[in-house]
């Protein structure tokens, strides 16, 4: 049997508020009347698809052995490197061993459900045991435009294998066509949209139906066979048209009430939502759009029952914050707004350390010493531990899945931050060992000496004027 | 067997600029204000100088790298000339090197300077320092500043002895009001204006919890020491000279922000040194026997703690002993009765040397009007670096008995 064995699923913690886009900027765009209920979420300024990849990569490692992993496929069109695999970094985060095949795969979104698809294949041939997939997407957007509303970020995470699967891939479909609602130029920042009613009409409304319906030709099977359809489009009444045309009553929410469309990611955060309440037995449908459709079905095995269920989009939604419009603004650099001169030095990235330290800075490994099995971070020769001191007798630790406790913290309003005030603080892992960290997602009011902390990979810094981006593990309070 | 630097060096000369926003002088103006304050006061030539060491902390953005800057500006003799730099201690290093080249018997007169111009950066603040650490550092530290990281110290120090942060504060603004009044009487001090417990309770945010007026200003100056063997001296007819008793630096291995051994309550380093200076001294009962203590107050939390660092106070209790004005100008030990860093501000590369010639002057009965009755011996402390990762110097100068 082959199919899903984990899965997980992150929405950043911020959501922007429709409405208060509405009230604010409507007299600019009445457009935006249309689209003033519910919210949408915004990744902080510290995230991007890389980062949001490894967040639901993480929650689906909960129910799998990152050494088991094979391959990693990472699905994005908002990547943050051109050339420089994403999917390296990815699985650097996430401590695969250094033969994993690593795949970028972009360009449509559609290609969350092709990384599925080509997962599910490798799988089939032998060629990989479990392959994870990725898809996380952080799209700009212009300042009072229609998609800054409809848009939403977040990220997904599948691993596709043999043993332990809780959702058995029952067939697969692709369909392609060279339609054109939108479009990002190589360099340009903004999607570029055609005409609304065209992108309905002959788009959403058409493809969507007509994949579906040669899918079950396909496979001589009905779409009500089917307990969850799960197709993104993110106009309400046409994804409601759809449902009409396809004649299915099992149409899944596209989630644009709390979350947004969250592009290549959406098909597949759509299905990690679905399968957080899924019962064995049920046939999910799960439909790529993007130049075409791509489409993968599968039923829900016994195994879910005992499945131990991630955080996943669920849970995920459920944890949220607002985001003030001029925050949100600030945190897409879609305002010019003013920088301190303590900000301008900006050195670039050493790739020689950056290469060299790579376990550490993206896997936040650190050593523990054969010795005295003292856990220490940042890894250096000579063990910390003054009774130990041995030189050159170490193992890796990693540090990455460790929880902590804040033992010194601050908020920093000299400090050059995106968020004022920059909150960092010295935390004290369980098991050992402790480091100096930023915290995230959080505010100097909810910190304080003794706070539980878990890890999660972000960006330490951004290097506009070279178009890098460095990152890190930082510390983030346990809301839960 | 090592002997320890006790009153092998004798302190026969000292300068200070004013201090502060020396929009009118560069860095070579400001080393030579100092030097020749310090050569009057010696009453030697210049040529008599046979070494130099010149501490600058910041060197790209005031005198360069290397001792040439200094070597030029002063028109030294084509001597040997070496600058050091070690964070917030690099003005105790220079003196350091000076004494101990002294003490080595290789020179006669020997000159250290320390020198920071800082105020040619555009903003406020210390400079930005995120390559000081290295560049892997730069690829995952938090983007700290010295605010931050001491701030944090007044979070630990709560935590660990069960206070309110409203009664920290209140001590950390006692700290604050003592050496601003201290520094209002103090011609060669940047902050010259006494201020009020409730104007620094109610100053802005800086770090939480320290807010502006927790904070020592940021200043351009150079102070400088003219240092020789007793001997020396006593051939040149100097009576009643200051001697060097103690000179110690302590350098954190790392433990404090890897190892989960440190309380995050105090400044381990200070402690070492401390014990150390003390014992190269021959001080047992440093509350009884100093007479006064000028110590690293770049923020209130730091002098605070220091003062139980440096077993003045005891562990928990140094709040107490502020509220109590142990350490006012009028207490037991008067702590930065000059004004300190509060009112001097911190070119990094002056303030040890600044220290010590506060100390200087009051055992030479020179300090006018904050002059305090009779002291003896009094001990300078640096604090380079944070709270968890830091170079400390200890110094400790009295009259030559």
């Amino acid at each position: 049997m082959i199919g899903i064995v984990s899965y997980g699923g992150y929405i950043p913690l911020r959501r922007l508020s429709r409405m208060q886009v509405v009230q604010q900027m409507a007299w600019y765009n009445s457009l935006l009347y249309s689209l003033m209920t519910g919210e949408r979420s915004v990744a902080n300024w510290d995230e991007d698809a890389i980062t949001m990849a490894v967040a639901a990569a993480v929650d689906a490692l909960q129910n799998v052995e990152q050494k088991s992993i094979d391959a990693v496929y990472a699905a994005s069109t908002s990547f943050p490197f051109d050339d420089r695999q994403n999917a390296a970094v990815i699985a650097e985060a996430l401590n695969c061993r250094n033969n994993v095949r690593t795949v970028d795969m972009a360009g449509s979104l559609k290609a969350g459900v092709s990384a599925v698809v080509a997962a599910l294949d490798a799988v089939e041939s032998d060629s990989a045991n479990k392959v994870m997939v990725t898809a996380g997407e952080r799209r700009f957007t212009r300042a009072a435009s229609t998609l800054e509303l409809m848009y939403g970020d977040g990220a997904a995470a599948l691993v596709v294998g043999r043993e332990n699967v809780i959702a058995e891939c029952i067939g697969s479909y692709s369909y392609h066509e060279d339609f054109v609602d939108h479009y990002r130029g190589a360099d340009k920042r903004f999607d570029y949209q055609w005409e609304e009613r065209f992108i309905r009409d002959e788009g959403f409304g058409r493809i969507i139906p007509t994949a579906i319906k040669l899918f079950c030709d396909n496979y001589h099977t009905d779409i009500n066979e089917f307990a969850c359809v799960i197709y993104p489009c993110p106009f309400a009444r046409e994804h409601a048209g759809i449902a009409k045309k396809i004649k299915s009553a099992h149409v899944y929410t596209n989630l644009h009430d709390g979350v947004g469309d969250t592009g290549v990611a959406h098909p597949l955060v759509m299905l990690c939502h679905a399968l957080d309440s899924a019962k064995p037995g049920d046939k999910i449908l799960v439909v790529g759009f993007g130049q075409g459709c791509e489409i993968v079905a599968f039923k829900v095995t016994d195994a879910i029952e005992s499945f131990k269920r991630p955080r996943g989009i669920t849970r995920s939604i459920a944890n949220k914050k607002d985001i003030p419009y001029p925050k949100y603004l600030k945190f897409r650099e879609l305002i010019n707004a003013d920088t301190s001169i303590r900000a301008e030095a900006v050195p670039n990235t050493s790739l020689t350390a950056l290469w060299r330290h790579r376990k550490m800075l993206n896997g936040f490994v650190g050593y523990k010493c054969k010795a005295c099995g003292t856990p220490q971070f940042p890894p250096y020769p000579i063990c910390v531990n003054p009774a130990c001191n041995k030189s050159g007798a170490m193992d890796d630790y990693v540090f990455s899945d460790k929880m902590g406790t804040v033992l010194m913290y601050t908020g920093d309003m000299l400090a050059a931050s995106v968020e004022p005030p920059a909150l960092y603080g010295l935390v004290e892992f369980d098991g050992g060992g402790r480091t100096l960290l930023d915290f995230t997602d959080c505010e100097l009011e909810k910190l304080n000496v003794g706070t539980k902390v878990a890890m999660s990979f972000r960006i330490h810094r951004q290097d506009s004027m070279r178009g890098f981006t460095g990152y890190f593990w930082k510390a983030v309070p346990i809301m839960e | 067997m090592a002997t320890g630097i006790k009153d092998k060096v004798a302190i026969i000369g000292m300068g200070c600029t004013k201090f502060g926003e020396r929009w009118d002088a560069d860095a070579n103006a400001l080393m030579v204000e100092a030097y020749n304050e310090a050569i009057a006061d010696a009453g030697i030539e210049p040529g008599e100088i046979q070494a130099a060491w010149v501490a600058t902390c910041f060197d790209e953005i005031n005198v360069g790298k290397s001792a040439l800057a200094a070597s030029i500006a002063l028109r030294l003799p084509n001597i040997a000339v070496t600058r050091v730099e070690n964070f917030c201690a690099s003005g105790t290093e220079a003196f350091r090197g000076a004494v101990y080249a002294v003490a080595s018997g290789a020179y006669d007169i020997v000159l250290a300077i320390g020198c920071e111009k800082l105020k040619d950066i555009g903003y406020g603040g210390l400079p930005e320092f995120s390559q000081a650490l290295g560049i892997l550092n730069g690829l995952w530290f938090p983007n700290v500043t010295a605010p931050g990281c001491f701030a944090m110290l007044a979070g630990g120090y709560a935590a660990k002895y069960g206070l309110k942060m409203e009664d920290v504060k209140r001590a950390m603004a006692h700290i604050s009001v003592k050496s601003h009044a201290n520094g209002a009487l103090n011609p060669k001090a940047h902050l010259q204006r006494p201020v009020t417990e409730e104007q620094v309770l109610q100053s802005p945010m800086i770090a939480y919890p320290l807010g502006l007026f927790d904070c020592c200003g940021v200043s351009d100056g150079a102070a400088c020491a003219i240092v020789c063997s007793v001997d020396v001296a006593k051939a040149m007819k100097k009576k009643d000279f200051v001697t060097v008793k103690a000179l110690q630096i302590s350098v954190s291995n790392g433990e404090e922000m890897a190892f989960s051994n440190w309380d995050g309550a105090h400044v381990v380093n200070t402690e070492k040194a401390a014990i150390r200076a003390y014992a190269e001294a021959g001080i047992k009962n440093p509350r009884e026997e100093l007479s006064l203590l000028e110590v690293h107050d770049c923020f209130s939390i730091t002098e605070l703690v220091t003062m139980e660092d440096l077993h003045i106070s005891e562990r928990g209790k140094a709040i107490d002993d502020v509220m109590d004005g142990f350490f006012d100008s009028t207490g037991k030990i008067p702590c930065q009765i000059d004004g300190g860093l509060k009112c001097f501000g911190h070119p990094i590369g002056a303030s040890g040397l600044r220290m010590v010639y506060e100390i200087y002057l009051q055992l030479h009965g020179r300090a006018d009007k904050r002059q305090l009755k009779n002291p003896d011996i009094g001990l300078t402390q640096n604090l380079g670096g944070f709270p968890m990762m830091n170079v400390i110097s200890v110094a400790i100068v009295g009259r030559y008995t």
